[in-house]
């Protein structure tokens, strides 16, 4: 008999693997925690690998295997395309054994997969995202929007320029569901405050590059305020060529969407004296300067931004339930665990104490920044001054008004 | 005010030269590509790679070695290519016998490496490079505001592009190389060294790869994914040319660059694909692209 050098191996693999099974078959099953973003393109200093590191923390804060817990944390980079996003959810429900799906940015791929997870009655947990649509007509009972939406953006930065004078607007919009929707939040608030939008151009998203054409179109356009309903790399860049083109001399510019990661790559020079909201910055307190110093060496290129921070007290809230559950029982029912989720009180590091509504929206609080002057700054990342604070209840759409179909049914 | 289309005048006339812009990047890069195309018949997409490598080499001579914006943009086309003559001798001069599928392959897969290894190195939300302190400001010509530094974008990318051109359609040195590429082992028995020709021509064409790099690095912010964004235009541009004519890319790559600025006006959601659909109109009734020589 002649043994393939293949069979061979494989033969040795699997009875290598023998004790590792026995070992994890004793103690309780294993959960899953997969972390799906975009991890090489646009979006990805805002998620990408930080935001594993950032899950990863969660284990070790929680400390789970003291507590008895086997957890395992994969992850993937769904390139911000919803087709591709949904068949590594099915794949990773189906197959791997998956129970959580983590972070997700891109309001479109977001939206594609929590319709997986709640066909396959799993857990989807959107830190990155930002579209109100998924607490609003397409929430669900397998899901929780953690960190921030468009309309808490829309009402602290939007409302906060409309406040300030800024009655007039012109939108320069990602052409996707996230870049529409914070366009239709902001010009809620606009249009209730007694402003009026003068125009909006929609560039392909992704792939625009050069701004100049709409930034020329805004300026003729003669609005007080330019509303960059963009994200990550866009939004640098049309900062940059606003600045360029002499558009933020004649008009105010509201990013409604910056993350610190993104001031990074502008610089303060450029950035200086703009407003943005973020629910999480470093140099809040105590609390969120103690999480940063635990991650900071793991992540050294890249400090963690409020998305990343969404994956830290996601991951913490989820195990805290799944322990006070039962593995076993946490892994039966998707809808079940995220029903006790929503019943038990978060309290983080990054967002202090915070509670889930029953649309599947955590309250986290509001935070208006202004980007502060290169003099001001005392070093790398010390970025923001704290402008005004919204606390978590009044930041978002209320209950009533977001067309949930689960609100009131329970 | 004078409508046109109604559209006001000036903000027509305003896009018509922010087209011209990009056009510019257009024409620059895909003249290397149709260089290279014409003189070793490499479909060669990593230049969006080495395009990034272009301005992250800017970005570096600034950020380790405080060399400025100007004499970056010399340095920078020679560093890359001579990165190109490297890549060109040690991989793809290997598969100039083989069909030009593999060299398509070859360096579509080096774009990949060569983006992967910034990425993992640099991030992809950019790095920051200011405009060179005599070319900030910008002039106001009534009907827009016209930053100085676009304007020399597009001096600098005309006085390239026609360069490159004269030098190979005017020269000796260009005859030599056309006649390579027409009948290379007669050009050999006359004493030219084909294969160190082949190369040279390569590591120009990489050169002007760089230097578009760089005149784009202090307008878009240095990312490993800035190629990307370009790559697939322009070799929708070059098609539209005439694979491998010169004047060819050239033309096609500031027309295009005019046809998508005013796309942008009339209705920005489809400005990303009406260069192709001008690539498909071009391939279904003139096959050779523009200016392509039948074959």
């Amino acid at each position: 008999m002649t043994i393939s050098r293949r069979a061979l191996l494989g033969t040795a693999t699997a009875a290598a693997a023998i004790p590792l099974v026995r070992a994890r078959a004793q103690g309780s099953p294993t959960l899953k925690i997969g972390v799906l973003n975009d991890m090489s393109g646009p979006y990805m200093n805002l998620g990408g690998p930080t935001s594993v590191v950032c899950c990863k923390q969660a284990l070790e804060d929680f400390g789970v295997s003291a507590k008895g817990l086997n957890v395992e944390v994969v992850s993937a980079d769904h390139q911000n395309k919803p087709d591709l996003a949904a068949s590594i959810t099915r794949e990773w429900y189906d197959r791997a054994g998956v129970d959580v799906v983590l972070d997700v940015p891109t309001s479109s791929v977001a939206l594609a997969v929590t319709n997986v997870a709640r066909e396959k009655n799993k857990i989807f947990l959107c830190s990155g995202a930002a579209t109100s649509d998924l607490t609003g007509k397409s929430c669900s009972p397998n899901f929780i929007h953690w960190t921030y939406d468009t309309y808490m953006l829309a009402k602290s930065t939007g409302g906060a320029m409309v406040k300030a004078g800024g009655d007039s607007w012109f939108f320069l919009t990602a052409d996707y569901a996230f870049g529409k929707q914070l366009q239709a939040d902001t010009t809620a608030f606009v249009q209730a405050a007694g402003g009026k939008v003068l125009g909006a151009a929609a560039y392909p998203f992704p792939g625009t590059t050069d701004f100049s054409s709409f930034l020329v179109q805004a300026q003729s356009s003669k609005a007080k305020v330019l509303g960059l309903a963009n994200a990550g790399a866009d939004t640098v860049n049309s900062i940059k060529q606003a600045s360029e083109f002499g558009v933020s001399k004649s008009m105010k510019v509201a990013a409604l969407l910056m993350f610190v990661n993104d001031v990074h790559a502008l610089g303060l020079d450029s950035a200086q004296g703009l407003n943005l909201t973020e629910s999480f910055y470093w140099d809040l307190n105590d609390r969120t300067r103690a999480f940063t110093a635990r991650v900071r060496p793991k992540t050294p290129n890249n400090l963690p931004g409020m998305a990343h921070a969404g994956c830290y007290s996601a991951t913490l809230h989820y195990l805290k339930t799944a322990a006070a559950m039962g593995a076993a029982e946490a892994k039966k029912s998707g809808a079940a665990t995220v029903a006790k989720m929503k019943q038990m009180p978060v309290d983080d590091d990054c967002f202090g104490k915070t509670t889930i509504r029953e649309d599947g929206r955590n309250l986290t609080p509001a935070y208006l920044f202004e980007v502060k002057k290169p003099s001001e700054s005392k070093g790398p990342w010390d970025y923001y001054k704290l402008i005004a604070t919204t606390p978590g209840d009044q930041a978002y759409r209320p209950l009533a008004q977001g067309q949930c179909p689960l609100v009131g049914k329970a | 005010m004078i409508m046109i289309f109604g559209i006001p005048g000036p903000l027509l006339f305003g896009q018509l030269l922010l087209g011209l812009i990009n056009g510019a990047f257009y024409a620059m890069l895909s003249l290397g590509l149709a260089v290279i195309f014409g003189m070793l018949n490499i479909i060669n997409f990593a230049h969006g790679a080495l395009f990034m490598m272009g301005a992250f080499a800017a970005w570096m001579l600034l950020e380790y070695a405080g060399i400025g914006y100007f004499p970056a943009l010399i340095l920078a086309p020679l560093i890359i290519g001579v990165f190109g003559i490297i890549l060109e001798r040690t991989v793809i001069s290997r598969l100039y016998k083989l069909d030009h599928l593999y060299g398509l392959l070859l360096t579509f897969g080096l774009a990949l490496v060569i983006q992967g290894l910034f990425r993992n190195y640099y991030g992809s939300s950019g790095l920051p490079y200011r405009i060179p302190e005599v070319l900030q400001g910008a002039t106001d010509l009534g009907f827009m505001y016209m930053p100085n530094y676009r304007g020399w974008v597009v001096l600098a990318a005309a006085v390239v592009c026609l360069a490159t051109w004269a030098i190979i359609e005017k020269t000796s040195l260009g005859a030599t190389l056309r006649a390579a590429t027409e009948n290379a082992p007669l050009v050999q028995a006359f004493g030219v060294n084909v294969p160190r020709l082949i190369t040279l021509t390569y590591g120009g064409g990489v050169a002007l790869a760089a230097f578009a790099g760089v005149l784009a690095a202090p307008i878009y912010s240095v990312n490993p994914n800035m190629g990307d964004n370009f790559i697939n235009t322009v070799f929708a541009v070059v098609v539209i040319g005439g694979m491998g004519s010169i004047m060819g890319a050239i033309i096609s790559g500031f027309g295009l660059g005019i046809i998508e600025g005013l796309t942008k006006v009339f209705y920005p959601e489809a400005s990303a694909t009406v260069v192709f659909l001008v690539m498909v109109i071009v391939l279904l009734t003139l096959p050779h692209g523009l200016f392509g020589r039948r074959a």
